[in-house]
């Protein structure tokens, strides 16, 4: 199985390709990527320089162009399309149909990937990618158990890539509105959820209180641990109760179960963080790179010090298997 | 311009959807979409009664949609919705790429719906090849988006808007149902018999935010486009999309069809949408921006 790591900048691309990543995703300074953070990603410059590191140490390059462009804006994905092609990446990873299809038509040659914002769950849509834009590879939802991700391989007319370690989306991807229903923006529409310029940190009588376009997304009391306020992983009242109504803010760790993903024939696996500090990125692409070299050499058992360093690493400092682990269809 | 009632979007007990549908045959509507669209563990009517109903809706001169499940994983719903292709008697609406390639396969045309995502003229072009005769824009598009795709829109496809009803938001295979009853998915107890129009969630301030609903979450205000019908009328849209609620959705319908024929829009009654109602993505803004 290969391993596919992030890089929200050049230094987390040498790192994950030093720490044995395959090959290493990306995106541009701008609203074609799902990870469109201030700050974060690459332009033209660093990601020429990005691709010679990769290439001369025999690694691949993926860039991905996964946001939804609205029709004034069209012109704009299209031209982030070309600047790949044109720059040798070693492929895209894109989720709307539009430009999908120019992409298929206009760089033939060029390997499509379909990404997770596609939201593609089962392999009768992977078959409509795959007929009318011959991708190569998708990414699958972190919503699947194991069971099903097994039974799409099956049956899939196209490679595998599933999510192994990283923050956990409780929503289906490409799926999820509740960031522009708050405050306007979504990742479907500016590549950004619950985006850093409409959060608000308030000390109030009642607590540290984070809001987002004004509503109150949770409050923490002394000393209680704060992570990023994600709309859905704060704590809302329903009947009466306070609690993580959506989702606990842990982390995703499927390291425990990778024999069983390889033998549900997963292709790849990814590693999720685009917004992660390059010595992140070097110490998950380490312990995973051991993890499938244990895997391939058939000597693969979880080892303590991997999971102390993935748990170390996580929100919330917990992990979890997510949906993989679910007994049930 | 057309009126649409969308599919009931909660678990209503059978009777209760029984008891709608018998109404629903006399209000004054052009299209109806039936089915189950959220979770396939809801079964207060299996394919074949919503196929029967579909019979008699169309007997009663509607145009009858089959509306597919919009979050498919696994084999057996690609089965339902199989059948509901073969059927054959009834277009569907697609909600995933799952349902649009069955029809494909099949030949037969069907609407896009809220959740295929088509925000640019390019992806809706693809879609019209391969047999979409009309679409729904996602609920987070705002009037110039939908401007710029009317401006495109490939020969022959018609639009249609959701414009009144709780905004389905966010799909996610975990149910936030089961979990505010501390239950496990698998064995959820089917709490959703108790929500009738889904769960509120409040904030720790106890503002009205989001609606539980299974493993669907929407919005906690009733989306309103009625105030901007010039609006879309001067868009091109054909039809407009009402989301049915367990009480008053005939008192909508019928404040729509009075606007549509007679131009005026009349005063909304508070207690059809109790919470209040919003309008911010068709202006551009957060989607729970209520009216100016």
């Amino acid at each position: 199985m290969e391993l596919v790591c992030p890089a929200g900048n050049l230094p987390s691309l040498k790192a994950a390709v030093d720490n044995g990543a395959d090959a290493v995703y990306l995106g541009l300074r701008d609203a074609t990527n799902a990870r469109h953070f201030p700050g974060l990603n690459f332009d033209e410059r660093r990601l020429r320089e990005g691709i010679r590191y990769a290439h001369g140490r025999g690694r691949r390059v993926f860039m991905a162009i996964n946001t939804y462009p609205q029709a004034q804006a069209f012109e704009h994905w299209r031209r982030a399309v070309d600047l790949a092609a044109g720059s040798g990446v070693d492929a895209l990873i894109l989720a709307d149909l539009g430009v999908l299809d120019y992409a298929a038509g206009r760089w033939p040659g060029l390997a499509l990937h379909l990404s997770v914002q596609a939201s593609a769950t089962s392999y009768e849509a992977l078959a409509f990618y795959a007929e009318r834009f011959h991708i190569r590879r998708a990414v699958l939802p972190r919503v699947l158990s194991l069971a099903q991700v097994a039974h799409i391989a099956r049956n899939s007319p196209v490679a595998l890539e599933v999510f192994g370690f990283g923050s956990l989306c409780v929503m289906v991807e490409g799926r999820c509105l509740l960031s522009s229903y708050a405050c306007g923006k979504s990742p479907n529409t500016v590549g950004a959820c619950s985006p850093a310029e409409d959060v608000i940190w308030e000390e109030t009588p009642a607590g540290l209180e984070s809001r987002l376009g004004g509503v109150l997304t949770d409050r923490y009391g002394p000393g209680e641990r704060t992570g990023y306020p994600t709309l859905c992983k704060g704590r809302y009242r329903v009947g009466g109760q306070t609690y993580y109504a959506i989702e606990e803010p842990t982390s995703l760790n499927t390291l425990d179960i990778l024999p069983a993903l390889r033998e549900a024939g997963v292709a790849a696996i990814k590693i999720e963080g685009r917004q992660r500090s390059p010595a992140y990125v070097g110490q998950v692409a380490r312990v995973w790179r051991q993890a499938l070299d244990a895997l391939q050499a058939g000597r693969f058992q979880p080892r303590a010090d991997w999971e102390r360093t993935l748990g170390g690493l996580s929100e919330g400092a917990q992990t979890t298997l997510g949906p993989y682990h679910r007994p049930w269809q | 311009m057309r009126l649409s009632l969308g599919p009931v979007l909660y678990y209503w007990p059978r009777e209760a959807l029984l008891a709608f549908y018998a109404q629903v045959a006399d209000w004054p509507l052009d299209s109806v979409y039936l089915g189950e669209v959220v979770c396939s563990k809801r079964r207060a009517l299996n394919l074949d009664d919503w196929l029967g109903l579909a019979a008699d809706l169309s007997a009663a001169g509607k145009e009858v949609v089959l509306s597919s499940l919009a979050l498919i994983e696994a084999e057996s719903e690609l089965k339902v919705l199989r059948r509901m292709v073969e059927d054959g008697r009834f277009r569907i609406e697609a909600n995933d790429l799952s349902a649009v390639q069955v029809a494909v396969r099949r030949g037969l045309p069907f609407v896009g719906g809220v959740s295929l995502n088509v925000y640019n003229p390019h992806s809706l072009r693809v879609l019209a090849e391969a047999g979409l005769y009309r679409w729904l824009p996602p609920v987070e598009l705002t009037r110039e988006g939908l401007a710029g795709l009317q401006a495109a829109r490939p020969p022959g496809v018609e639009t249609e808007v959701f414009a009144w009803g709780r905004m389905p938001l966010a799909w996610s295979a975990r149910c936030f149902t089961a979990r505010a009853e501390d239950l496990p998915k698998d064995d959820c107890g089917f709490h959703c018999l108790d929500d009738p129009q889904g769960r509120l969630l409040d904030t720790q301030e106890g503002e009205p935010f989001l609606v539980l609903n299974g493993i669907q979450t929407q919005s906690a205000r009733t989306c309103d486009l009625l105030p901007h019908l010039q609006e879309l009328q001067a868009l091109g849209v054909d039809l407009l999309r009402i989301s049915p609620q367990p009480q008053g959705t005939g008192q909508v319908v019928a404040r729509y069809r009075r606007a549509l024929d007679e131009g005026a829009v009349e005063p909304l009654s508070r207690r059809l949408a109790p919470l209040g109602t919003c309008d911010g993505y068709w202006r551009g803004a957060a989607g729970m921006r209520a009216p100016d």
